[in-house]
């Protein structure tokens, strides 16, 4: 077999394998989707008492019409939170770092040093297929929210815009997978990475802008946050589609979020193959 | 009555037992349980840097939402140190079949499983919700007298005995359900309408909600009749503003029923999972 040939049949050979663990992992999804489907629906409680509280808080400022919170109408706060929830949909990694920490643990990793599929490729591959499946049985709950809430958003942006919030939407998912995986991984060193992942989830919590509008941090908070990578993970998208970004540094701010997403992808793979070397497997 | 006391006396030694074998694993729980809290009282703080209260003309300024967050804090936490680990536990009984062992026992079912275990890493919670209550207060420049106190102590309970009645009335559901995975889910996202002032649930979207919220699953007044005694002007003061707290007596009276209605007949139609 030709040189030229023997790599195309070892590339098909591994999108093929690719292919099989995406269907896997679709199908393992969609087993329990009547309990997935009502927890994608219960999700979108939380709306409805931010829509209220929120109605009080600018009423107490000076009336839902006029009043203005650094630079936010009612409306545009209200959208804030419904775009929040779509970046969140894509950057949220739930059990992973949990899930990877306890392979480590029960020995479970060892499948992966034994045979050729690459752990974090098939992570990837595995969360993926969750996500297509929940982006397909949440649509139906997501297309009812945004349309009972259109009266919250003043129209589609252009198309640059639109390309900008799509491609900050994916970067969203790579940076949220690449920095829970990388908590996962040092589950190598520290058996029990519990408590870890908690306070990643609390500052990602409070500093993605899951929580608020990351405008109304006072200075130099405000400063500092835009020095760390967990704004790309809800503010930033949502930020981009309100107009809240400045046009000529929307794609700026889009390359600073692959710059962090590519230090991620490293710092994981350096902290797995530093973790594979120091890992030690026994028994069967 | 007295032998289901030192029962519970006795799991609660058990549980503290358990928590002090594993000394560090409580500090990091309850360190990672107190960071969550200021997180929220960071949130809260910021949002009155804006406003200088939760509605025009309600009354809730900051130091009045403040009484009124201490005291969700206060109640929750006594629900998720004392009831949440025992409907989780119950729940994974039922699956398992370890719920038979129970039910042999000379003790009403109920008690035991409500009661059997005990999480204190999620007590920090309510001294941090005391203390903060007792800021509030002080900010307030208002010292309430032993009648309003008393009568917190009185509405603090009822406001546990309406969570402990939905928690366990929906743990029951997984002797029918067989996997209740969502408990916890359905839990947060039912409460979460109990987490403010219900001043805010005004206009076509939120009266519904406040209707229901308070008459059919009464998850608002939970907090509201509490934090409402300690606060003026929001203390009651007329007639007709004690209706509401008259009413919380009626609900907590009619979740405590209903909830034990909904166990017996969980526990009638149970069927072992065991061999």
């Amino acid at each position: 077999m030709k040189k030229t040939s023997r790599v195309a049949y070892n590339l098909w050979r591994r999108v093929q394998s690719w292919l099989t663990i995406f269907e896997l992992s679709v199908q393992e999804r969609l087993v329990y989707r009547g309990e997935f489907f009502l927890g994608a629906l219960m999700r979108f409680l939380p709306i409805v008492t931010q829509i209220l509280l929120w109605a009080a808080i600018f009423e107490a400022v000076g009336g839902v019409t006029q009043a203005r919170i650094v630079g936010y109408s009612y409306r545009q706060m209200v959208a804030y939170y419904l775009l929040t929830m779509i970046s969140r949909a894509f950057s949220s990694m739930p059990s992973l770092a949990s899930g990877i920490a306890r392979d480590i643990r029960d020995g479970n990793v060892k499948k992966f040093l034994v045979q050729p599929v690459d752990l974090l490729g098939f992570l990837l591959l595995h969360r993926v297929a969750h996500k297509v499946v929940y982006y397909v049985m949440a649509l139906g709950p997501f297309f009812v929210i945004f349309y009972l809430c259109r009266g919250f958003f003043e129209g589609w942006p252009d198309g640059s815009v639109i390309s900008a919030y799509i491609l900050s939407l994916l970067l969203a998912f790579l940076l949220g997978f690449y920095l829970e995986a990388t908590i996962g991984l040092v589950g190598f060193w520290f058996l029990e990475v519990s408590s870890l992942v908690f306070v990643f989830m609390l500052l990602n919590f409070f500093f993605s802008g899951h929580m608020f509008p990351l405008d109304m941090l006072p200075e130099p908070f405000r400063s500092l946050v835009a020095l760390l990578p967990f704004q790309y993970l809800a503010y930033y998208p949502s930020a981009i589609f309100l107009g809240k970004v400045p046009a000529e540094t929307v794609w700026l701010g889009v390359g600073v979020q692959g710059l962090w997403t590519l230090a991620a992808f490293v710092t994981a793979r350096v902290v797995l193959y530093l973790g594979v070397r120091r890992y030690s497997g026994f028994g069967g | 009555m007295g032998r289901a006391f030192r029962v519970i006396l006795t799991c609660a030694r058990n549980s503290l037992v358990r928590e002090l074998m594993f000394r560090t694993n409580f500090i990091i729980v309850t360190a990672a349980s107190l960071l969550w809290v200021c997180a929220n009282i960071a949130f809260y703080l910021l949002v009155f840097q804006y406003t200088p209260s939760i509605g025009a003309g309600t009354g809730w300024g900051r130091s009045q939402f403040f009484v009124f967050f201490a005291t969700g804090l206060i109640i929750n936490s006594i629900v998720h140190s004392v009831f949440m680990p025992n409907a989780d536990l119950f729940s994974e009984r039922v699956r398992t079949g370890v719920l038979d062992f129970l039910l042999v026992k000379p003790l009403d079912c109920q008690v035991l499983v409500s009661f059997e275990r005990l999480d204190l890493s999620t007590g920090g919670n309510l001294v941090v919700g005391v203390a903060l209550l007792i800021f509030s207060l002080i900010e307030l420049g208002w010292v309430p007298g032993v009648i309003p106190i008393a009568l917190y102590v009185i509405y603090v309970v009822c406001g546990v005995a309406i969570l402990y009645s939905l928690m366990f009335s929906l743990a029951a559901t997984t002797v029918w359900l067989g996997r209740n995975q969502t408990l916890y889910d359905f839990w947060f996202y039912l409460t979460i309408f109990g987490r403010y002032p219900m001043e805010i649930y005004r206009g076509p979207l939120g009266l519904p909600l406040r209707i229901v919220f308070t008459f059919v699953i009464p998850v608002l007044i939970v907090v509201n009749v509490p934090a409402r005694l300690l606060i003026r002007p929001l203390y009651p003061q007329t007639l007709p503003e004690w209706g509401l707290p008259l009413f919380a007596l009626a609900a907590t009276a009619g979740s405590l029923w209903c909830c034990r209605r909904i166990f017996q007949a969980a526990i009638e139609s149970y069927r072992s999972a065991s061999s």
